[in-house]
């Protein structure tokens, strides 16, 4: 029961972080790369806000600064090294993210030094840091990720089905000429969706700090590798679809390390799960088949 | 032998790597190398064989591949094991090292297999994401293994000095191998692959035949770059073979030019040489300038090779304007040939570039400089 939670708690995050990689991906059709080390800025804004600030407010303020700065430099990578190579071959791009995301652990490490530096997120409620229910303790970090996860979820549903914008991401992810000649500003979009990603990106470090309060220049690369895993098991460009695979592998995660005979493995397991499910359905799980044409 | 057919990029490649092997294996013979340029050119050595065998997956064949490491971890792990072993049989080390990369490399070449015949199937970014699961797949697994040491890596005798001079005649061996693989009828069939898989299919290649086999073959390759590895570095350690170092990999093929070993040969040396130099010269925390300046060269160069808004500045400035200069200023002949492409010509010699009737309706003076046409900067696809 504590795994399944604690699984779901790791799930919600590699779903946020999903989320980037396959927006970015749906839309402007580049893996982003640098998406992992975003969360680890995020994770290092914390860090220093909360050295600074010593209020019960503080980390609000920490998870808004991260998100203002995450977002930010979002923008400033798509605007420098990704908008220059719009219409360059994806391989290009790919390698410029890597470029990117190799500069931000560099430039971290060399501010912060390589060593991890301590975060403590941990949140309480009246004193209590975690709820007991008969003998399964949940802690109040694990409840209020949870709860933000599923509610930034929804809303992103929402805001991708409902309002105008979302609606022209859906478009210019369809046929980005087509929504050009819509009138859609595809640049524009493009901006936003890093935006929202890089946002996402904000509150999964949030997260993962409450899981991990600790802060290291490639805190970023792990779990971006697992939530890009999480994408393609759902099927990369599919909004639902992150969702579902971060949360199966966050689940799977959680449960292979319970395990002490499978523990040393889990990587492999879950990269072994990612090729069986691939196998079967070379999409992911909720990937639209493309049909092929000379 | 007949010297009208001898065409020098056919051989380019073997002189460039004979050009590095001579004078440093007669200078390696006579016992005078340093102990950190026979490192250095080992390590190019088999970058070089990596980045060229990936480059038979990635730029001719058009297929992503992200776990090249992982095949050079199996090589690196079962060769440096297999190796241990003989060294109690056999006694000539030379003899350990070859029989070791040829076990080394078909160990990989069957996990190439392995990984390949279920997941080819895959296109694009799904297969690129399989290889690079199969890659960390592959490093989770040895790294539990106690047989190859566990955690703390597989400690292998090491050779010392000399090891180069057999990993610079095994790049040899593996730009032959790639070359007149794909200067074969094979070759053209795995291009076409690239260029079009359903045309190719239509036109009767077997596209999972020949996936394969370049899949395989690029695993064997990386297979005995690891063996190399294994002999250069003791303990092998699992961390080396990250999805990081696959990266590295291809960007060195990126960088050198998809489908162009002789750009993969350069850019594995000349990277390996960065990465060699900042190493050695930035230590501690400084370690981490190494990575900066590595990412902004990687950064500037692929923008600068790739940006559609420098289209225009590339033209300029581009080695082969260079080369068509420096020919104009050497010979006669060659300037009134090649001064169609400087831009300043005398009209007369452009006739082809522009219809007949364009030129009859035009007024031409004498030195009239003739703008070749050159594509906007605001054309789409």
């Amino acid at each position: 029961m504590n795994t399944l939670i604690n699984g779901l708690c790791l799930g919600g995050i590699y779903a946020l972080i999903a989320l980037g990689y396959t927006m970015v991906y749906g839309i402007a059709k580049m893996l982003n790369f640098a998406h992992g080390d975003i969360i680890m800025v995020g994770a290092y804004a914390i860090f220093v806000t909360l050295s600074m600030i010593g209020s019960p407010i503080a980390t609000v303020v920490a998870i808004l600064v991260a998100v203002v700065i995450c977002t930010a430099l979002g923008l400033l990578t798509e605007r420098v090294a990704y908008r220059p190579l719009r219409g360059a071959s994806p391989l290009a791009v790919l390698i410029t993210a890597i470029g990117v995301s190799y500069l931000l652990q560099s430039i971290a490490q060399l501010i912060f030094g390589s060593q991890s530096k301590p975060v403590s997120m941990q949140i309480k409620i009246a004193g209590v840091d975690s709820l007991t229910f008969g003998n399964v303790s949940i802690s109040i970090s694990s409840i209020v990720t949870l709860a933000l996860c599923i509610i930034i979820m929804v809303g992103l549903t929402l805001f991708i089905n409902k309002t105008k914008a979302g609606c022209a991401m859906l478009a210019v992810s369809e046929d980005r000429a087509a929504a050009q000649l819509m009138g859609i500003n595809v640049n524009a979009i493009i901006t936003l969706t890093f935006a929202i990603g890089s946002a996402l990106a904000a509150f999964a470090s949030t997260f993962y700090l409450m899981q991990i309060p600790s802060v290291t220049p490639t805190l970023g690369s792990m779990p971006g590798i697992k939530a890009f895993t999480a994408a393609v098991i759902g099927g990369i460009g599919s909004i639902p679809g992150a969702m579902i695979g971060g949360i199966l592998l966050g689940v799977i995660e959680k449960f292979a390390l319970s395990i002490p005979f499978l523990a040393p493995y889990t990587t492999a397991i879950e990269f072994a799960i990612l090729i069986i499910i691939l196998l079967f359905r070379p999409t992911g799980l909720l990937g639209k088949k493309r049909r092929e044409k000379v | 032998m007949n010297f009208k057919r001898f065409k020098l990029n056919h051989y380019i490649n073997y002189i460039l790597v004979l050009a590095l092997l001579i004078p440093f294996a007669i200078i390696g013979l006579t016992g005078s190398i340093k102990g950190s340029t026979s490192l250095l050119l080992t390590q190019m050595a088999y970058s070089m064989i990596l980045a060229v065998s990936l480059n038979l997956v990635v730029g001719f064949l058009g297929e992503l591949s992200l776990g090249h490491a992982g095949f050079m971890c199996v090589g690196a792990y079962l060769g440096g094991f297999v190796a241990n072993y003989m060294h109690t049989v056999i006694d000539s080390p030379l003899l350990v090292l070859i029989l070791s990369m040829i076990v080394g490399g078909l160990l990989a070449a069957v996990f190439g297999l392995l990984i390949g015949l279920p997941t080819l199937r895959l296109k694009g970014d799904y297969l690129a994401i399989v290889t690079l699961a199969f890659g960390e797949i592959v490093r989770t697994v040895f790294m539990n293994q106690e047989f190859l040491g566990g955690a703390m890596g597989l400690s292998t005798k090491t050779y010392g000095r000399k090891l180069y001079i057999i990993a610079l005649v095994m790049v040899l061996f593996t730009v032959f191998v790639a070359q007149n693989l794909m200067r074969s009828k094979h070759g053209r069939a795995i291009q076409a692959i690239r260029d079009n898989e359903i045309a190719a299919r239509a036109m009767g290649v077997n596209i999972t035949y020949y996936k394969l086999i370049v899949f395989v073959i690029a695993a064997f390759f990386a297979g005995i770059a690891g063996v190399i590895y294994a002999h250069n570095t003791s303990p092998v350690d699992y961390g080396f073979f990250s999805f990081n170092y696959s990266i590295e990999i291809l960007v060195m093929v990126v960088l050198g030019g998809m489908g162009n070993i002789t750009g993969s040969l350069i850019a594995a040396a000349v990277l390996t040489f960065i990465n060699f130099e900042l190493t050695t010269s930035l230590s501690g925390d400084l370690a981490a300038l190494k990575f900066l300046i590595y990412a902004l060269i990687l950064i500037v160069m692929v923008m600068w090779n790739n940006a559609p808004a420098l289209r225009r500045v590339r033209e300029r400035f581009n080695l082969g304007r260079l080369f068509a200069f420096i020919r104009t200023k050497l010979s006669k002949k060659a300037s009134e040939d090649d001064s169609t492409k400087l831009g300043t010509v005398a009209w007369d010699k452009v006739p082809t570039k522009i219809p007949m009737d364009a030129i009859l309706s035009t007024d031409f003076k004498p030195d009239h400089s003739f703008e070749a046409d050159k594509p906007e900067k605001g054309d789409q696809k």
